[in-house]
Protein backbone atom coordinates (compact mmCIF):
# COMPACT_ATOMS: atom_id res chain seq x y z
CA UNK A 1 0.00 0.00 0.00
CA UNK A 2 1.13 3.47 -0.77
CA UNK A 3 0.36 6.27 1.60
CA UNK A 4 0.85 9.93 0.90
CA UNK A 5 0.69 13.12 2.57
CA UNK A 6 -1.83 15.74 1.17
CA UNK A 7 -1.87 19.52 2.35
CA UNK A 8 -5.26 21.11 2.14
CA UNK A 9 -5.01 25.04 2.13
CA UNK A 10 -7.27 27.20 4.45
CA UNK A 11 -9.83 27.18 2.02
CA UNK A 12 -10.00 23.05 2.70
CA UNK A 13 -8.63 22.33 -0.48
CA UNK A 14 -6.25 19.94 -1.33
CA UNK A 15 -3.18 21.64 -2.68
CA UNK A 16 -2.48 21.23 -6.68
CA UNK A 17 1.40 19.63 -5.57
CA UNK A 18 -0.88 17.27 -3.49
CA UNK A 19 -2.64 16.36 -6.20
CA UNK A 20 0.23 16.21 -8.28
CA UNK A 21 1.94 13.68 -5.69
CA UNK A 22 -1.37 11.30 -5.65
CA UNK A 23 -1.72 11.26 -9.97
CA UNK A 24 2.28 9.87 -9.44
CA UNK A 25 1.21 7.33 -6.85
CA UNK A 26 -1.40 5.77 -8.88
CA UNK A 27 1.10 5.79 -11.75
CA UNK A 28 3.73 4.10 -9.16
CA UNK A 29 0.59 1.86 -7.93
CA UNK A 30 -0.24 0.62 -11.29
CA UNK A 31 2.93 -0.59 -12.30
CA UNK A 32 2.78 -2.72 -8.81
CA UNK A 33 -0.43 -3.92 -10.17
CA UNK A 34 -2.77 -1.98 -8.24
CA UNK A 35 -1.79 -1.45 -5.03
CA UNK A 36 -4.18 0.55 -3.30
CA UNK A 37 -3.90 4.33 -2.49
CA UNK A 38 -4.61 5.75 1.29
CA UNK A 39 -4.02 9.71 1.84
CA UNK A 40 -3.27 11.44 5.33
CA UNK A 41 -4.44 14.96 6.46
CA UNK A 42 -4.50 17.24 8.94
CA UNK A 43 -7.68 18.17 10.39
CA UNK A 44 -11.40 16.59 9.16
CA UNK A 45 -11.67 17.24 5.64
CA UNK A 46 -15.40 18.46 4.48
CA UNK A 47 -17.54 16.58 1.69
CA UNK A 48 -16.01 18.76 -1.57
CA UNK A 49 -12.33 17.39 -0.24
CA UNK A 50 -13.47 13.82 0.21
CA UNK A 51 -15.39 13.73 -3.09
CA UNK A 52 -12.28 15.31 -4.83
CA UNK A 53 -9.49 13.11 -3.42
CA UNK A 54 -12.02 10.36 -4.33
CA UNK A 55 -11.81 11.06 -7.67
CA UNK A 56 -8.08 10.49 -7.51
CA UNK A 57 -8.16 7.15 -7.48
CA UNK A 58 -8.11 7.44 -3.30
CA UNK A 59 -9.22 4.51 -1.49
CA UNK A 60 -8.71 5.99 2.55
CA UNK A 61 -8.44 9.05 3.84
CA UNK A 62 -6.89 9.06 7.33
CA UNK A 63 -7.85 12.27 9.17
CA UNK A 64 -5.53 13.50 11.80
CA UNK A 65 -7.53 14.56 14.61
CA UNK A 66 -6.81 16.38 17.65
CA UNK A 67 -5.27 19.26 20.27
CA UNK A 68 -1.74 17.47 18.72
CA UNK A 69 -2.56 18.66 14.99
CA UNK A 70 -4.09 21.95 15.69
CA UNK A 71 -0.65 23.82 15.30
CA UNK A 72 1.97 22.69 12.88
CA UNK A 73 5.05 20.48 14.12
CA UNK A 74 6.84 18.61 11.93
CA UNK A 75 7.51 16.09 14.59
CA UNK A 76 3.81 15.38 15.31
CA UNK A 77 2.58 15.29 11.71
CA UNK A 78 5.36 12.53 11.11
CA UNK A 79 4.07 10.48 14.05
CA UNK A 80 0.49 10.77 12.75
CA UNK A 81 1.80 9.67 9.24
CA UNK A 82 3.66 7.16 10.71
CA UNK A 83 0.64 5.58 12.86
CA UNK A 84 -1.10 5.99 9.47
CA UNK A 85 1.58 3.53 7.81
CA UNK A 86 1.91 1.23 10.20
CA UNK A 87 -1.54 0.28 10.54
CA UNK A 88 -2.21 -0.07 7.15
CA UNK A 89 1.53 -1.96 6.50
CA UNK A 90 2.13 0.74 3.80
CA UNK A 91 5.71 0.56 2.09
CA UNK A 92 5.99 3.33 0.28
CA UNK A 93 4.61 6.85 2.25
CA UNK A 94 5.37 10.26 -0.56
CA UNK A 95 4.24 13.68 0.27
CA UNK A 96 4.91 16.45 -2.35
CA UNK A 97 8.29 18.16 -2.71
CA UNK A 98 6.84 21.15 -0.56
CA UNK A 99 8.56 22.68 2.88
CA UNK A 100 5.85 20.48 5.00
CA UNK A 101 6.15 17.53 2.62
CA UNK A 102 10.01 17.47 2.79
CA UNK A 103 9.91 18.37 6.45
CA UNK A 104 7.72 15.50 7.55
CA UNK A 105 9.54 12.57 5.48
CA UNK A 106 13.04 13.71 6.40
CA UNK A 107 11.36 13.15 10.16
CA UNK A 108 10.07 9.56 9.19
CA UNK A 109 13.86 8.81 7.47
CA UNK A 110 15.58 9.97 10.61
CA UNK A 111 13.32 7.87 13.07
CA UNK A 112 13.46 4.98 10.75
CA UNK A 113 16.74 4.64 9.64
CA UNK A 114 15.83 4.83 6.39
CA UNK A 115 16.83 7.28 2.97
CA UNK A 116 14.22 9.75 2.40
CA UNK A 117 14.69 11.19 -1.77
CA UNK A 118 13.30 14.57 -1.96
CA UNK A 119 12.38 15.65 -4.98
CA UNK A 120 11.54 12.72 -7.27
CA UNK A 121 10.33 13.00 -10.82
CA UNK A 122 9.91 9.63 -12.01
CA UNK A 123 10.52 6.28 -10.79
CA UNK A 124 12.68 3.66 -13.05
CA UNK A 125 11.51 0.14 -11.46
CA UNK A 126 10.15 -0.92 -8.43
CA UNK A 127 12.09 -4.37 -8.29
CA UNK A 128 15.07 -2.18 -7.32
CA UNK A 129 12.63 0.19 -6.17
CA UNK A 130 14.62 3.42 -8.04
CA UNK A 131 13.77 6.80 -7.91
CA UNK A 132 14.81 10.11 -10.12
CA UNK A 133 15.20 13.03 -8.49
CA UNK A 134 16.21 16.45 -9.33
CA UNK A 135 19.70 17.59 -7.70
CA UNK A 136 21.88 21.02 -8.42
CA UNK A 137 18.58 22.95 -8.48
CA UNK A 138 17.58 20.97 -11.32
CA UNK A 139 20.89 21.19 -13.53
CA UNK A 140 21.24 17.13 -13.25
CA UNK A 141 19.17 14.16 -11.81
CA UNK A 142 19.97 11.32 -9.51
CA UNK A 143 18.85 7.86 -9.69
CA UNK A 144 18.33 6.63 -5.99
CA UNK A 145 17.68 3.19 -4.92
CA UNK A 146 15.44 2.98 -2.20
CA UNK A 147 15.52 -0.76 -1.05
CA UNK A 148 14.64 -0.34 2.73
CA UNK A 149 11.19 -0.11 3.93
CA UNK A 150 9.32 2.53 4.08
CA UNK A 151 10.14 3.45 1.12
CA UNK A 152 9.86 7.53 1.65
CA UNK A 153 9.98 9.90 -1.10
CA UNK A 154 8.70 13.23 -2.28
CA UNK A 155 7.77 14.51 -5.38
CA UNK A 156 8.81 17.61 -7.22
CA UNK A 157 6.48 20.51 -7.98
CA UNK A 158 4.97 20.07 -11.26
CA UNK A 159 6.90 16.63 -12.07
CA UNK A 160 3.41 15.84 -13.25
CA UNK A 161 0.06 17.66 -13.98
CA UNK A 162 -2.42 16.26 -11.44
CA UNK A 163 -5.11 14.71 -13.12
CA UNK A 164 -7.78 12.56 -11.44
CA UNK A 165 -8.14 8.82 -11.98
CA UNK A 166 -10.79 7.17 -14.68
CA UNK A 167 -12.25 5.08 -12.34
CA UNK A 168 -13.09 7.04 -8.78
CA UNK A 169 -11.58 5.63 -5.31
CA UNK A 170 -13.94 4.84 -2.75
CA UNK A 171 -13.14 7.76 -0.34
CA UNK A 172 -13.97 6.15 2.70
CA UNK A 173 -13.39 8.95 5.43
CA UNK A 174 -11.47 7.26 8.67
CA UNK A 175 -10.68 9.70 11.52
CA UNK A 176 -7.73 9.09 13.51
CA UNK A 177 -6.28 10.32 16.74
CA UNK A 178 -3.21 9.16 16.96
CA UNK A 179 -1.16 9.28 20.80
CA UNK A 180 1.50 12.17 20.27
CA UNK A 181 4.83 12.57 22.68
CA UNK A 182 5.14 15.54 24.46
CA UNK A 183 8.45 15.79 23.02
CA UNK A 184 6.74 15.94 19.37
CA UNK A 185 5.23 19.25 20.60
CA UNK A 186 8.03 21.33 21.52
CA UNK A 187 8.97 22.72 18.58
CA UNK A 188 5.63 24.27 16.64
CA UNK A 189 3.99 26.80 15.48
CA UNK A 190 2.93 29.30 18.45
CA UNK A 191 2.01 31.90 15.63
CA UNK A 192 0.43 32.38 12.29
CA UNK A 193 0.16 35.87 10.68
CA UNK A 194 -1.92 36.46 7.61
CA UNK A 195 -0.71 36.33 4.39
CA UNK A 196 -0.44 39.24 2.22
CA UNK A 197 -3.71 39.30 0.05
CA UNK A 198 -3.25 37.35 -3.28
CA UNK A 199 -2.01 39.91 -5.35
CA UNK A 200 -0.58 37.13 -8.28
CA UNK A 201 -3.98 37.07 -9.54
CA UNK A 202 -3.45 39.82 -12.62
CA UNK A 203 0.03 37.68 -13.17
CA UNK A 204 -1.41 34.39 -13.44
CA UNK A 205 -4.11 35.28 -15.90
CA UNK A 206 -2.03 37.84 -17.74
CA UNK A 207 -2.09 37.01 -21.58
CA UNK A 208 1.90 38.90 -21.63
CA UNK A 209 4.35 38.83 -18.90
CA UNK A 210 7.47 40.70 -19.00
CA UNK A 211 10.14 38.56 -16.81
CA UNK A 212 12.57 40.45 -14.50
CA UNK A 213 15.89 38.51 -13.18
CA UNK A 214 19.24 39.27 -11.69
CA UNK A 215 19.88 41.16 -14.90
CA UNK A 216 17.83 44.23 -13.98
CA UNK A 217 20.73 44.97 -11.67
CA UNK A 218 19.18 46.81 -8.57
CA UNK A 219 15.47 47.40 -7.67
CA UNK A 220 15.97 50.78 -9.34
CA UNK A 221 16.66 48.74 -12.36
CA UNK A 222 13.15 48.18 -13.72
CA UNK A 223 12.34 51.51 -14.82
CA UNK A 224 12.11 50.20 -18.50
CA UNK A 225 11.00 46.74 -18.01
CA UNK A 226 7.75 48.53 -16.29
CA UNK A 227 7.23 50.93 -19.07
CA UNK A 228 7.30 47.76 -21.57
CA UNK A 229 4.74 46.14 -19.52
CA UNK A 230 2.29 49.36 -19.71
CA UNK A 231 2.99 49.78 -23.62
CA UNK A 232 2.08 46.10 -23.78
CA UNK A 233 -0.89 46.17 -21.00
CA UNK A 234 1.28 43.04 -19.47
CA UNK A 235 2.13 41.75 -15.75
CA UNK A 236 5.55 42.37 -14.53
CA UNK A 237 6.84 38.63 -13.17
CA UNK A 238 10.50 38.26 -11.71
CA UNK A 239 12.64 35.25 -10.72
CA UNK A 240 13.11 34.27 -6.86
CA UNK A 241 16.71 36.32 -7.01
CA UNK A 242 14.93 39.27 -7.29
CA UNK A 243 12.04 38.72 -4.95
CA UNK A 244 14.60 37.30 -2.29
CA UNK A 245 16.66 40.46 -2.46
CA UNK A 246 13.89 42.28 -1.86
CA UNK A 247 14.23 44.31 -5.58
CA UNK A 248 10.05 43.65 -6.04
CA UNK A 249 7.77 41.69 -4.11
CA UNK A 250 6.83 38.13 -3.48
CA UNK A 251 3.69 37.77 -5.64
CA UNK A 252 5.15 38.97 -8.34
CA UNK A 253 7.51 35.63 -8.21
CA UNK A 254 7.01 33.32 -11.32
CA UNK A 255 8.15 29.66 -10.57
CA UNK A 256 8.28 26.70 -8.65
CA UNK A 257 7.72 28.23 -5.49
CA UNK A 258 6.03 31.37 -7.17
CA UNK A 259 3.19 31.50 -9.56
CA UNK A 260 2.54 29.39 -12.42
CA UNK A 261 2.05 31.13 -15.29
CA UNK A 262 1.07 30.11 -19.17
CA UNK A 263 0.56 33.62 -21.30
CA UNK A 264 0.41 34.10 -25.02
CA UNK A 265 3.68 36.12 -24.35
CA UNK A 266 6.69 35.48 -22.10
CA UNK A 267 9.24 38.18 -22.02
CA UNK A 268 11.81 36.99 -19.90
CA UNK A 269 14.53 39.77 -19.42
CA UNK A 270 18.12 38.57 -17.24
CA UNK A 271 16.77 35.67 -16.28
CA UNK A 272 18.89 32.39 -16.71
CA UNK A 273 16.02 29.69 -16.85
CA UNK A 274 16.92 27.65 -13.48
CA UNK A 275 14.58 24.82 -13.65
CA UNK A 276 12.68 26.04 -10.49
CA UNK A 277 11.70 29.18 -12.76
CA UNK A 278 11.25 26.98 -16.38
CA UNK A 279 8.33 25.20 -14.11
CA UNK A 280 6.15 27.92 -13.45
CA UNK A 281 6.73 29.68 -17.62
CA UNK A 282 6.83 26.47 -19.59
CA UNK A 283 3.20 26.42 -20.62
CA UNK A 284 4.30 29.67 -22.33
CA UNK A 285 2.72 29.56 -25.83
CA UNK A 286 5.50 31.92 -26.78
CA UNK A 287 8.85 32.66 -25.27
CA UNK A 288 11.36 35.84 -25.87
CA UNK A 289 14.47 35.85 -24.38
CA UNK A 290 15.85 38.60 -23.63
CA UNK A 291 19.88 38.16 -22.31
CA UNK A 292 23.52 38.49 -22.69
CA UNK A 293 24.31 34.97 -22.55
CA UNK A 294 23.59 33.12 -25.57
CA UNK A 295 23.52 29.82 -24.40
CA UNK A 296 21.71 30.56 -20.76
CA UNK A 297 19.52 28.25 -20.61
CA UNK A 298 16.10 30.49 -20.84
CA UNK A 299 17.65 31.11 -24.29
CA UNK A 300 18.20 27.54 -25.69
CA UNK A 301 14.58 26.47 -24.46
CA UNK A 302 13.04 29.66 -25.73
CA UNK A 303 11.04 29.89 -29.19
CA UNK A 304 12.43 33.62 -29.63
CA UNK A 305 15.37 35.31 -28.20
CA UNK A 306 17.39 38.76 -27.92
CA UNK A 307 21.28 38.37 -27.15
CA UNK A 308 22.11 41.95 -25.38
CA UNK A 309 21.96 43.69 -22.46
CA UNK A 310 18.79 44.40 -21.34
CA UNK A 311 18.66 48.14 -20.31
CA UNK A 312 19.78 48.60 -23.73
CA UNK A 313 17.12 46.25 -25.28
CA UNK A 314 14.13 47.18 -23.94
CA UNK A 315 14.19 50.91 -24.02
CA UNK A 316 15.25 50.44 -27.72
CA UNK A 317 11.99 47.68 -27.93
CA UNK A 318 9.96 50.67 -25.80
CA UNK A 319 11.03 53.30 -28.50
CA UNK A 320 10.34 51.46 -31.55
CA UNK A 321 6.81 50.76 -30.02
CA UNK A 322 6.50 54.60 -29.35
CA UNK A 323 7.52 55.49 -32.81
CA UNK A 324 5.24 53.07 -34.70
CA UNK A 325 2.12 54.44 -32.70
CA UNK A 326 3.51 57.68 -33.95
CA UNK B 1 24.09 32.55 29.99
CA UNK B 2 26.14 32.83 26.83
CA UNK B 3 25.49 31.19 23.21
CA UNK B 4 28.04 29.65 20.91
CA UNK B 5 26.09 28.54 17.73
CA UNK B 6 27.28 25.81 15.77
CA UNK B 7 26.62 26.81 11.88
CA UNK B 8 26.95 23.87 9.27
CA UNK B 9 28.19 24.97 5.67
CA UNK B 10 28.78 23.00 2.55
CA UNK B 11 30.91 23.74 -0.40
CA UNK B 12 28.51 23.38 -3.09
CA UNK B 13 29.41 23.91 -7.39
CA UNK B 14 27.95 27.28 -8.29
CA UNK B 15 25.15 26.07 -10.60
CA UNK B 16 24.53 29.02 -12.45
CA UNK B 17 27.43 27.52 -14.64
CA UNK B 18 27.27 24.15 -16.57
CA UNK B 19 26.92 20.98 -14.90
CA UNK B 20 29.63 18.41 -15.83
CA UNK B 21 29.33 15.23 -14.35
CA UNK B 22 32.41 12.84 -13.33
CA UNK B 23 33.11 9.77 -15.64
CA UNK B 24 31.90 7.44 -13.10
CA UNK B 25 28.45 10.11 -12.43
CA UNK B 26 28.48 9.71 -9.07
CA UNK B 27 29.72 13.49 -8.63
CA UNK B 28 29.60 16.79 -10.04
CA UNK B 29 33.30 17.45 -12.01
CA UNK B 30 33.94 20.46 -10.15
CA UNK B 31 37.15 20.95 -12.85
CA UNK B 32 35.43 23.67 -14.66
CA UNK B 33 32.87 25.18 -12.32
CA UNK B 34 33.13 27.56 -9.36
CA UNK B 35 32.64 26.79 -5.61
CA UNK B 36 30.19 28.48 -3.21
CA UNK B 37 28.83 28.01 -0.10
CA UNK B 38 25.19 27.24 -0.33
CA UNK B 39 23.06 30.30 -0.22
CA UNK B 40 20.65 29.10 2.88
CA UNK B 41 24.07 28.58 4.48
CA UNK B 42 25.37 32.19 4.18
CA UNK B 43 22.11 33.25 5.29
CA UNK B 44 22.61 30.46 8.28
CA UNK B 45 26.27 31.82 8.80
CA UNK B 46 25.01 35.86 9.06
CA UNK B 47 22.52 34.69 11.43
CA UNK B 48 24.84 32.48 14.11
CA UNK B 49 27.03 35.84 14.23
CA UNK B 50 24.58 37.82 15.31
CA UNK B 51 22.91 35.42 17.91
CA UNK B 52 26.74 35.15 19.31
CA UNK B 53 27.46 38.43 19.38
CA UNK B 54 24.25 39.12 20.94
CA UNK B 55 24.35 36.38 23.47
CA UNK B 56 28.61 37.27 23.99
CA UNK B 57 29.35 34.09 22.82
CA UNK B 58 31.28 33.30 19.60
CA UNK B 59 29.78 31.43 16.57
CA UNK B 60 31.88 27.81 15.46
CA UNK B 61 31.72 27.12 11.54
CA UNK B 62 32.36 23.34 10.25
CA UNK B 63 31.96 21.39 7.20
CA UNK B 64 32.36 17.74 6.13
CA UNK B 65 34.52 18.49 2.83
CA UNK B 66 37.80 17.59 1.53
CA UNK B 67 40.77 20.04 1.81
CA UNK B 68 39.30 22.97 -0.82
CA UNK B 69 36.15 23.16 1.99
CA UNK B 70 38.81 25.35 3.82
CA UNK B 71 37.85 28.30 2.06
CA UNK B 72 34.47 27.74 2.98
CA UNK B 73 35.36 27.93 6.46
CA UNK B 74 37.57 31.00 5.79
CA UNK B 75 34.73 32.56 4.37
CA UNK B 76 32.59 32.40 7.20
CA UNK B 77 35.64 33.42 9.78
CA UNK B 78 35.96 36.60 7.35
CA UNK B 79 32.67 37.66 8.31
CA UNK B 80 32.28 37.15 12.21
CA UNK B 81 32.88 33.23 12.87
CA UNK B 82 35.66 32.91 15.63
CA UNK B 83 36.34 29.28 15.57
CA UNK B 84 36.17 26.92 12.83
CA UNK B 85 36.31 22.24 12.56
CA UNK B 86 36.96 21.20 9.24
CA UNK B 87 35.69 16.96 9.03
CA UNK B 88 38.41 16.39 6.17
CA UNK B 89 36.63 13.53 4.41
CA UNK B 90 35.08 13.05 0.54
CA UNK B 91 31.82 14.36 0.96
CA UNK B 92 30.68 12.71 -1.99
CA UNK B 93 30.71 9.50 -0.37
CA UNK B 94 28.54 10.37 2.36
CA UNK B 95 24.74 10.83 2.71
CA UNK B 96 22.71 12.56 4.49
CA UNK B 97 22.48 10.38 7.61
CA UNK B 98 26.27 10.04 7.31
CA UNK B 99 26.78 13.82 7.78
CA UNK B 100 24.29 14.38 10.40
CA UNK B 101 25.79 11.62 12.80
CA UNK B 102 29.55 13.67 11.84
CA UNK B 103 27.87 17.14 13.02
CA UNK B 104 26.76 15.38 16.02
CA UNK B 105 29.75 14.13 16.72
CA UNK B 106 31.07 17.25 16.64
CA UNK B 107 28.54 18.86 18.90
CA UNK B 108 29.38 16.02 21.28
CA UNK B 109 32.93 16.69 21.29
CA UNK B 110 33.05 20.26 21.80
CA UNK B 111 30.70 19.62 24.51
CA UNK B 112 33.61 17.62 26.28
CA UNK B 113 36.10 20.01 24.99
CA UNK B 114 34.17 23.11 26.86
CA UNK B 115 32.24 24.55 24.29
CA UNK B 116 28.99 23.86 23.98
CA UNK B 117 26.52 24.42 20.85
CA UNK B 118 23.07 25.17 22.36
CA UNK B 119 22.52 26.79 18.90
CA UNK B 120 22.70 24.57 15.63
CA UNK B 121 22.36 26.57 12.13
CA UNK B 122 22.11 24.54 9.18
CA UNK B 123 20.80 25.36 5.54
CA UNK B 124 17.59 23.91 5.02
CA UNK B 125 18.97 21.99 2.02
CA UNK B 126 22.21 21.63 0.23
CA UNK B 127 22.03 23.31 -3.14
CA UNK B 128 24.07 20.49 -4.58
CA UNK B 129 22.53 17.69 -3.00
CA UNK B 130 18.72 18.78 -1.74
CA UNK B 131 18.60 16.59 0.40
CA UNK B 132 15.85 18.57 2.99
CA UNK B 133 17.17 16.19 6.00
CA UNK B 134 20.47 16.56 7.55
CA UNK B 135 19.46 19.06 10.00
CA UNK B 136 16.46 16.98 10.82
CA UNK B 137 18.45 13.80 10.99
CA UNK B 138 21.02 15.67 13.12
CA UNK B 139 18.52 17.06 15.56
CA UNK B 140 17.28 13.16 15.99
CA UNK B 141 21.21 11.99 16.49
CA UNK B 142 21.05 14.78 19.22
CA UNK B 143 17.47 14.11 20.98
CA UNK B 144 16.92 17.90 19.83
CA UNK B 145 14.19 19.94 18.92
CA UNK B 146 14.28 21.40 15.47
CA UNK B 147 12.72 23.69 13.63
CA UNK B 148 12.67 23.68 9.92
CA UNK B 149 12.99 25.84 6.68
CA UNK B 150 12.70 29.30 8.54
CA UNK B 151 14.76 33.06 7.66
CA UNK B 152 15.18 34.51 10.96
CA UNK B 153 16.33 33.70 14.49
CA UNK B 154 16.97 35.39 17.89
CA UNK B 155 17.91 33.92 21.21
CA UNK B 156 16.44 35.35 24.67
CA UNK B 157 16.31 34.03 28.23
CA UNK B 158 17.57 30.64 26.75
CA UNK B 159 14.67 30.38 23.96
CA UNK B 160 15.17 30.49 20.40
CA UNK B 161 12.26 32.64 18.00
CA UNK B 162 12.32 31.47 14.59
CA UNK B 163 10.49 32.95 11.67
CA UNK B 164 9.48 32.30 8.10
CA UNK B 165 7.16 32.03 5.46
CA UNK B 166 4.75 28.98 6.03
CA UNK B 167 1.83 28.02 3.31
CA UNK B 168 -0.87 30.22 5.59
CA UNK B 169 1.27 33.06 6.32
CA UNK B 170 4.49 33.98 8.30
CA UNK B 171 4.89 31.44 11.11
CA UNK B 172 6.35 32.09 14.55
CA UNK B 173 8.23 29.24 16.36
CA UNK B 174 9.34 29.52 20.25
CA UNK B 175 12.04 26.65 21.15
CA UNK B 176 13.93 26.08 24.03
CA UNK B 177 17.37 25.55 23.76
CA UNK B 178 19.40 23.62 22.76
CA UNK B 179 17.41 23.55 19.60
CA UNK B 180 18.76 22.58 15.47
CA UNK B 181 17.14 25.68 13.36
CA UNK B 182 17.85 25.46 10.05
CA UNK B 183 17.49 28.14 7.35
CA UNK B 184 15.73 29.40 4.43
CA UNK B 185 17.50 32.46 2.92
CA UNK B 186 15.57 35.93 2.32
CA UNK B 187 15.87 36.62 6.17
CA UNK B 188 19.02 38.55 6.79
CA UNK B 189 21.06 40.17 3.80
CA UNK B 190 25.11 37.99 4.64
CA UNK B 191 27.40 40.90 5.05
CA UNK B 192 30.28 41.12 2.95
CA UNK B 193 34.08 40.42 4.41
CA UNK B 194 35.69 43.67 5.92
CA UNK B 195 39.83 43.30 4.13
CA UNK B 196 40.84 43.05 8.15
CA UNK B 197 38.14 40.46 8.76
CA UNK B 198 39.69 38.43 5.76
CA UNK B 199 43.63 38.48 6.87
CA UNK B 200 42.20 37.37 9.93
CA UNK B 201 40.27 34.77 8.44
CA UNK B 202 43.94 33.88 6.45
CA UNK B 203 45.89 33.10 9.32
CA UNK B 204 42.46 31.61 11.93
CA UNK B 205 43.74 28.07 13.23
CA UNK B 206 41.56 25.25 12.28
CA UNK B 207 39.89 22.22 13.90
CA UNK B 208 41.09 19.26 11.70
CA UNK B 209 39.48 16.17 12.70
CA UNK B 210 39.10 12.71 10.98
CA UNK B 211 35.09 11.33 10.20
CA UNK B 212 34.44 9.84 13.43
CA UNK B 213 32.85 6.28 11.73
CA UNK B 214 32.94 4.98 8.03
CA UNK B 215 30.51 6.36 5.60
CA UNK B 216 27.10 4.14 4.64
CA UNK B 217 27.16 6.72 1.96
CA UNK B 218 24.02 8.15 -0.51
CA UNK B 219 21.79 5.76 -1.66
CA UNK B 220 22.74 6.89 -4.83
CA UNK B 221 22.97 4.75 -8.11
CA UNK B 222 24.59 7.31 -10.88
CA UNK B 223 23.95 10.89 -11.62
CA UNK B 224 22.58 11.87 -15.25
CA UNK B 225 22.37 15.09 -16.99
CA UNK B 226 18.46 15.83 -18.03
CA UNK B 227 18.09 15.58 -22.00
CA UNK B 228 18.58 19.15 -24.31
CA UNK B 229 15.56 20.23 -24.90
CA UNK B 230 15.64 20.12 -28.52
CA UNK B 231 16.21 23.74 -29.53
CA UNK B 232 14.37 25.62 -32.12
CA UNK B 233 14.99 29.88 -30.82
CA UNK B 234 14.80 32.06 -33.11
CA UNK B 235 17.53 34.63 -32.72
CA UNK B 236 16.08 38.55 -33.90
CA UNK B 237 18.99 39.71 -33.40
CA UNK B 238 21.83 41.01 -30.49
CA UNK B 239 21.22 44.42 -28.70
CA UNK B 240 19.42 47.20 -29.58
CA UNK B 241 19.62 46.71 -33.39
CA UNK B 242 16.75 43.79 -32.66
CA UNK B 243 14.11 46.23 -31.66
CA UNK B 244 11.87 46.27 -34.81
CA UNK B 245 12.30 42.52 -35.58
CA UNK B 246 10.84 42.45 -31.65
CA UNK B 247 7.48 44.71 -32.54
CA UNK B 248 7.38 42.65 -35.79
CA UNK B 249 7.16 39.81 -33.82
CA UNK B 250 4.26 41.84 -31.29
CA UNK B 251 2.95 42.69 -33.69
CA UNK B 252 2.14 39.05 -35.70
CA UNK B 253 1.24 37.75 -32.08
CA UNK B 254 -0.84 40.26 -31.74
CA UNK B 255 0.22 40.86 -28.59
CA UNK B 256 0.71 44.63 -29.10
CA UNK B 257 -1.83 47.02 -27.13
CA UNK B 258 -3.51 49.92 -29.60
C1 LIG C 1 13.79 24.90 -3.73
C2 LIG C 1 14.00 26.02 -4.70
C3 LIG C 1 12.89 26.69 -5.21
C4 LIG C 1 13.07 27.73 -6.12
N1 LIG C 1 11.97 28.37 -6.64
C5 LIG C 1 12.14 29.32 -7.57
C6 LIG C 1 11.03 29.98 -8.18
O1 LIG C 1 9.87 29.73 -7.87
N2 LIG C 1 11.27 30.92 -9.11
C7 LIG C 1 12.53 31.26 -9.50
O2 LIG C 1 12.69 32.13 -10.37
N3 LIG C 1 13.60 30.67 -8.94
C8 LIG C 1 13.43 29.72 -7.99
N4 LIG C 1 14.53 29.15 -7.42
C9 LIG C 1 15.85 29.74 -7.70
C10 LIG C 1 16.44 29.27 -9.00
O3 LIG C 1 17.17 28.07 -8.79
C11 LIG C 1 17.42 30.32 -9.54
O4 LIG C 1 18.40 30.61 -8.57
C12 LIG C 1 16.76 31.63 -9.96
O5 LIG C 1 15.64 31.40 -10.76
C13 LIG C 1 17.77 32.43 -10.72
O6 LIG C 1 17.27 33.72 -10.94
P1 LIG C 1 17.81 34.61 -12.13
O7 LIG C 1 17.63 33.87 -13.41
O8 LIG C 1 17.17 35.94 -12.01
O9 LIG C 1 19.35 34.82 -11.76
P2 LIG C 1 20.66 34.15 -12.38
O10 LIG C 1 20.58 32.69 -12.40
O11 LIG C 1 21.78 34.82 -11.69
O12 LIG C 1 20.65 34.61 -13.90
C14 LIG C 1 20.77 35.91 -14.32
C15 LIG C 1 20.70 35.88 -15.84
O13 LIG C 1 20.71 37.20 -16.32
C16 LIG C 1 21.62 37.34 -17.41
N5 LIG C 1 22.04 38.74 -17.35
C17 LIG C 1 22.83 39.35 -16.43
N6 LIG C 1 22.92 40.66 -16.68
C18 LIG C 1 22.14 40.91 -17.77
C19 LIG C 1 21.80 42.08 -18.49
N7 LIG C 1 22.26 43.30 -18.13
N8 LIG C 1 20.98 41.96 -19.56
C20 LIG C 1 20.50 40.73 -19.91
N9 LIG C 1 20.79 39.59 -19.27
C21 LIG C 1 21.59 39.69 -18.19
C22 LIG C 1 22.70 36.33 -17.15
O14 LIG C 1 23.30 35.95 -18.38
C23 LIG C 1 21.89 35.17 -16.51
O15 LIG C 1 21.40 34.29 -17.52
C24 LIG C 1 14.38 28.11 -6.52
C25 LIG C 1 15.47 27.43 -5.99
C26 LIG C 1 15.30 26.40 -5.09
C27 LIG C 1 16.52 25.69 -4.57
Amino acid sequence: MIVVLVEVSPAGEAVETSREAITFARDLAAAGGGIPIDVVVVGEPDDALVKVLASYGVRRIHALTGPAFEAFSGAAWATGVEHVRASAGAVVVMASGTPRGNEVLAHLGARAGVPMAANVVSFGGLSPFTVTRQVVGGSALEEMQLSQRPALFTVAGHAVEARPADVSGTGELVVEMPDVPAADLVARVVSTEEPEPDLSGTLKSAKVVVGAGRGAGSAGGFDDLLELVDLLDASLGVSRVVTSLGWRPHHEQVGQTGSRISPDLYIPCGISGAIQHWAGCSTAKAILAINTDPDAPMVTKATHAVIGDLHEVVPAINAEIRRRRG
Amino acid sequence: MTVNPLVCVKRVVDSSSEVVLTEDGQGVDGRFAGFTTSAHEECAVELAVRVAADQGGGATVVTLGDADAVEQLRSALAVGCTAATHVLADAQSFGPADVARELAAVVRDHEAAGTPHELVLLGNDAADSGDHQVGIRLAHELGWPVVNGVSTVSVSGGEVTASGAGPDGHETYRVPLPAVVTILEGGVEPRYPTVPGRMKAKKAPIEERRPAADPVGPSRVRLVLPPPSPSSVEVLGEGAAAAPAVVDLFERLGVLAR
